[in-house]
């Protein structure tokens, strides 16, 4: 199987961003939006041409997947120790690539009519590519270290495209949080990759991950507070994956990033970048699953069942609809995380891995038609908040039943793409752990009823007075829209558990209808209290709102997380830290140096006679008095 | 003429040219000139040195020794390895960046550029030079026009600046001499005769009282030259009052001399000093690296923000040499390189911002990315390099010191270690605090409506040191290769 061409789909849109970058100015506004757009069709064919020759044609050796891998040598550490740069094609590299492109497509047709007329629209495509290269650099790592570099990289792209808007406020707020707080969780990934370069010798996944391979079985190399090193190092790896995913408690800058352009949320904040942290973790499984009987992978189910049942709640009590499709990606990635968690690895065992890419797939696809919907109606009426919105499905036809189909979705309704993912992580858990399915199943019921809270808010519910007529986006809106539901429609019955599973081999998947009957009824119940609650205007949400008091008012604040971050790096690291440092330099360390300084003056003076005033001669006298003694100190203390 | 000593001699003929010019025009096209011969000689020694390392497998190669002061065994010797042509280089590209730069010095145009060639001949000798006298009389060479430079061109507390930097460097120097004696005065502990030269001193195996003894005064007389806490505080003040070229200069070369003496000096020829004493400074040099950092945060001023940075990235240079193995000290000479283009080329950008607003205070700048896209957007950028943002220079050399820090793997380098990393965080923090305050947001005043756009000249000296840096960032295997090969003689000399 010849795959060269593959460095073709990271590197196109490389080439793109070099070209819309460099010539910024130059390039009219028209023809850098093809341009992006042309860049990008062309690896999204390469990527589907890629997966259509894996998984049905050549990918397959006695029944199991085959990796295929090419690299060569970017940098020594040491003789044995060294950063490839690469591609690696395993099943979940190839569905990366899928999402990736297809998304990244759709958000550049988006774009082309969501920006119109911005200042900065070649700039726009430039870091849209930028990314885009970052993210198929990353899903195609070969080892540790090159993960590491593109993640870098898309962190990078995430905090130019959410600091856009470069002139506002929050805009730069936001940009700079998600860099730090994403930073400050590299910092124990980058840990947890030299620990584990050191105590394996290698970054090399392959290596790595071989199940029957030298890492796993001797895994107990050192210990370090009655866990392996080994584990350390898979917990401070999850410590990146959680920051880039967003999980409790390093999400707090997800929210605000949806302050970057919505089709930006669409692409990063939602469907791709995002769910990195969950790549990262089924890219190492075995690890996380073989080593110390898998303890590493219990905090991960238990972080991901937590955050999302701590991201639903939230998501109830937002009002702005961005802020609310934030949470609810938190919320999905925290379920795509505790499928991994609860996941087995052999056959049917591993149903829960396989439930969390399947899941990964899906989600994109809706989430993306959702944040895009999403950005449709703030096009329209040039509002985030829901008290700014109603009525609009009079006016918008095709936003509105797009959105419905992405609600539906994501609340798991047959027969569309989310019931079959969620199903399977739900079956996953029910095998595993009874806490976690009962969490999941309650998250499933608030997440049925805070995607339509804000579905019933938007087109039905009050009929709002609108100053300018809202009215339906341009095609070039409502193409991506049109494509992305025609997506989430058909995308469950892709036969994920033949196609990706952890050990490679496929499965035979059945669906559990008791635990599925389940689920839905729980969505429905869901729904069913949204249309009770926002259907039509009325006051139950208010009473209900104040009912709860207190919790209401703690939800609503996000648990005021952000509160005690940002007194954390204001008050205790700015104000406590940095602020006494500059002091302590001023005052002590420059004062003690002047002080001898000073000193030397005082005493220069005192002897003036013998000198004549001027500085170079002080300085003369000062090293050649330096060296007489130093000769007549060696002198003797050589003899 | 040899290869090596027409980097010494090439800018004295300049400096002769620029005593008979006339003018400013003049005086930089001379300069300029002489900056261009000078990076062609420097890129023709790469190749050189890559073709005569394949066929000969000496330490220092093109090497040459001309008796220079018999009584003392003094010797003018020359000759160089993979670190000190990547030095030379460096060397040559921030000088012709820093021409570049000083297009319009206004005061004694002549007299700037002769100080800034006589410096740069300082730090050309110093990294061709195998004697440790002559050594000496260079870095001497080179830390001496500072004080003029500054004194005469500086701004705001000049003179205050100029004489609390040339004191510090010179009681340095007294020190360093002290431990440069001591070196020699022991080379004849094997029974052969006292010498300067590195090389034959290596051979010889000092005892180890008095590497205990010499080693501090060596490493710290270095040491401060590179912005060792606690002896830092020179370098903010000095870099403030500084003219622009002479910041790049300074901080992007000169403080490079220190990394490059305690390497090869204080640990090559004092390895069991080295030994004994690393654990002391690599206290040191961890506190300043997460100093350095912190102290930036808090700053207003954007040179003081730079200098403080410089601590931060050079104590990471002292932590790694102090680590004692061969992906450290690679990192360690890596960083030198990174962080002599990247900060030379952020006081380029601080200069072209400042000649325009006439501020280098942040919070009187804003929305800057909106009036000069081009300098703003290098600076971010240049910022993105200085976070270790891979891709850039900063990220491959930080990789090499950390993981050369891992290697070792009792409690005390770990911890030490990761509070090291740590940085990479506050970093992050500093930088785009400026980014955000400085270049994003609304434009702060109108008066900046107006600045001019990056003129050719700057555009040039950016370009210069920009492309280095993301050159080593891309494709570090090949430069990594040279100093690698480089290390293998001191490795096995040190351990």
């Amino acid at each position: 199987m010849n795959l060269s061409y593959i460095l073709l789909i990271p590197f196109v849109p490389l080439a793109v961003f070099l070209v819309l970058g460099i010539f910024n100015q130059k390039i009219k506004p028209a023809v850098s939006g093809y341009v992006g757009v042309a860049g990008l069709a062309i690896s999204t064919l390469l990527s589907y041409y890629t997966a259509f020759q894996y998984f049905f044609v050549h990918g397959k050796a006695d029944g199991v997947y085959q990796t295929f891998v090419d690299k060569f040598i970017w940098m020594h550490f040491t003789e044995s120790l060294h950063i490839d740069m690469g591609y690696l094609i395993d099943p979940i590299s190839v569905m990366m690539m899928v999402v990736v492109s297809t998304v990244s497509l759709m958000v550049n047709i988006y774009s082309r009519g969501y920006m119109k007329g911005d200042d900065g629209y070649t700039r726009f495509f430039a870091y849209l590519s930028l990314f885009t290269f970052s993210m198929f650099g990353l899903v195609l790592a070969t080892n540790l270290f090159q993960i590491y570099i593109f993640w870098e990289l898309v962190g990078v792209s995430s905090f130019l495209l959410i600091g856009y808007y470069y002139t506002k406020t929050s805009a730069i707020a936001a940009a700079k949080k998600a860099f730090i707080v994403t930073r400050f969780a590299d910092f124990g990934f980058l840990i947890g990759i030299f620990i584990m370069g050191y105590y394996t010798g290698t970054f090399d996944f392959q290596e790595l991950t071989n199940p029957e391979g030298v890492v796993i079985l001797n895994w107990a190399s050192t210990s370090f507070m009655g866990l392996s090193v080994i584990t350390w190092a898979l917990i401070l790896i999850f410590m990146g994956g959680a920051g880039k995913s967003a999980m409790f408690p390093l999400h707090i800058w997800l929210p605000d990033a949806m302050e970057g352009p919505t089709p930006v949320s669409a692409l990063i904040h939602a469907a791709t970048m995002v769910v990195a942290g969950v790549y990262l973790v089924a890219r190492l499984f075995p690890m996380f699953y073989l080593v110390e009987g898998g303890f590493a992978l219990q905090i991960v189910a238990y972080v991901g069942a937590f955050s999302s049942l701590f991201a639903a709640i939230i998501a109830i009590t937002q009002t702005d609809i961005k802020r609310v499709l934030a949470f609810s990606t938190m919320s999905q990635l925290g379920y795509m995380m505790m499928a991994l968690g609860v996941s087995g690895f052999e056959g049917h065992e591993g149903v829960g891995y396989m439930a969390s890419m399947f899941h990964l797939f899906t989600h994109a696809m809706f989430k993306a038609l959702l944040f895009l919907g999403a950005g449709s109606v703030i096009h329209a009426v040039h509002s985030n908040y829901l008290k700014d919105m109603g009525g609009l499905r009079k006016y918008m036809p095709v936003t509105n039943i797009t959105f419905l189909i992405a609600a539906l979705a994501i609340a798991g309704v047959p027969p569309l793409a989310g019931f079959w993912s969620k199903d399977e992580i739900l079956v996953a858990a029910y095998e595993n752990s009874q806490f976690i399915y009962y969490i999941g199943v309650f998250v499933a019921g608030l997440t049925a009823f805070y995607m339509f809270r804000i579905y019933f808010g938007i087109f039905w519910g009050k009929d709002t007075k609108y100053e300018h007529t809202p009215h339906e986006s341009p095609s070039s809106m409502t193409l991506p829209l049109l494509i992305l539901a025609f997506l989430t429609l058909i995308a469950g019955f892709v036969p994920f558990s033949e196609l990706v599973t952890a050990d490679k081999t496929g499965f035979e998947a059945h669906l559990n209808l008791p635990l599925a009957a389940i689920a839905v009824g729980v969505g429905l119940i869901g729904i069913i209290l949204a249309w009770i609650f926002y259907k039509k205007e009325n006051d139950l949400a208010t009473r209900f709102a104040s009912a709860f008091g207190v919790f209401y008012k703690w939800t609503s604040h996000k648990f005021y997380f952000d509160e005690i971050y940002f007194f954390m790096a204001r008050k205790v690291f700015f104000k406590s830290v940095a602020a006494p440092i500059a002091f302590f330099d001023k005052k002590f360390v420059d004062g003690t140096m002047e002080g001898i300084g000073n000193k030397t003056v005082l005493v220069s003076r005192k002897i003036k006679a013998i000198q004549s005033g001027k500085v170079q001669d002080y300085a003369f006298g000062f090293v050649a008095g330096v060296v007489i003694i130093a000769f007549v100190f060696i002198y003797i203390w050589t003899n | 003429m040899d290869i090596l000593s027409l980097f010494v001699i090439v800018p004295i003929l300049v400096i002769l040219a620029l005593v008979f010019s006339k003018g400013l025009k003049q005086a930089r096209i001379i300069a300029m000139s002489g900056g261009i011969i000078q990076l062609g000689m420097a890129i023709n020694l790469i190749f050189a040195y890559i073709r005569e390392r394949a066929v000969n497998n000496s330490i220092m190669l093109f090497t040459k020794d001309l008796t220079w002061f018999e009584q003392m065994n003094i010797h003018y010797s020359i000759g160089v390895d993979g670190i000190s042509v990547a030095l030379i280089t460096l060397t040559s590209i921030v000088v012709l960046a820093g021409v570049f730069i000083s297009w319009k010095i206004e005061d004694l145009p002549k007299e700037f550029f002769v100080s800034l060639i006589v410096l740069s001949t300082g730090v050309y000798g110093f990294f061709i030079s195998i004697d440790l006298f002559t050594m000496f009389v260079f870095y001497e060479i080179a830390v001496i026009p500072m004080y003029l430079l500054i004194g005469i061109w500086g701004s705001g507390p000049k003179e205050y600046s100029a004489m609390k930097l040339t004191l510090m460097l010179m009681g340095a120097s007294a020190v360093l001499l002290v431990g440069i004696l001591g070196i020699y005065f022991n080379s004849n502990a094997d029974g052969g005769a006292l010498t300067f030269n590195i090389l034959e001193i290596a051979k010889v195996n000092i005892p180890f009282e008095a590497q205990k003894l010499f080693f501090p005064m060596t490493f710290i007389g270095f040491a401060v030259l590179g912005a060792l806490f606690p002896f830092h505080t020179w370098s903010p003040d000095g870099h403030a009052s500084a003219p622009t070229a002479v910041s790049m200069l300074h901080a992007g070369v000169l403080m490079k001399l220190g990394g490059y003496g305690i390497f090869r000096v204080a640990m090559y020829l004092l390895p069991e000093g080295a030994l004994e004493w690393s654990w002391f400074f690599i206290i040191l040099s961890a506190i300043g690296v997460i100093y350095g950092a912190f102290a930036a945060l808090r700053q207003t001023d954007l040179k003081y923000i730079n200098a403080y940075a410089s601590v931060s990235h050079l104590g990471m240079v002292s932590f790694a040499l102090l680590m004692l193995n061969k992906t450290a000290w690679n990192g360690a000479i890596l960083q030198s390189l990174s962080h002599g283009f990247m900060t030379a080329l952020f006081f380029a950008l601080i200069g072209m911002i400042y000649s325009r607003t006439h501020t280098r205070d942040i919070t009187k700048l804003g929305g800057l990315l909106k009036v000069i896209p081009f300098i703003s957007a290098i600076y971010v950028i240049t910022g993105l390099a200085l976070l270790g943002l891979p891709g850039f220079s900063g990220f491959v050399a930080e990789m090499n010191i950390f993981m050369g820090a891992f290697l070792h793997d009792d409690m005390f380098h770990r911890v030490l270690t990761i509070v090291s990393i740590s940085a990479i965080v506050v970093t992050a923090v500093y930088v785009l605090r400026v980014v955000g305050i400085m270049l994003m947001g609304p434009v702060k005043n109108t008066a900046y409506l107006k600045l001019p756009k990056a003129t050719w000249y700057e555009k040039a000296g950016v370009m210069l040191l920009l492309i280095p840096i993301v050159g080593i960032g891309v494709a570090p295997l090949w430069l990594s290769n040279m100093i690698l090969e480089s290390l293998e003689p001191f490795i096995r000399g040190v351990l």
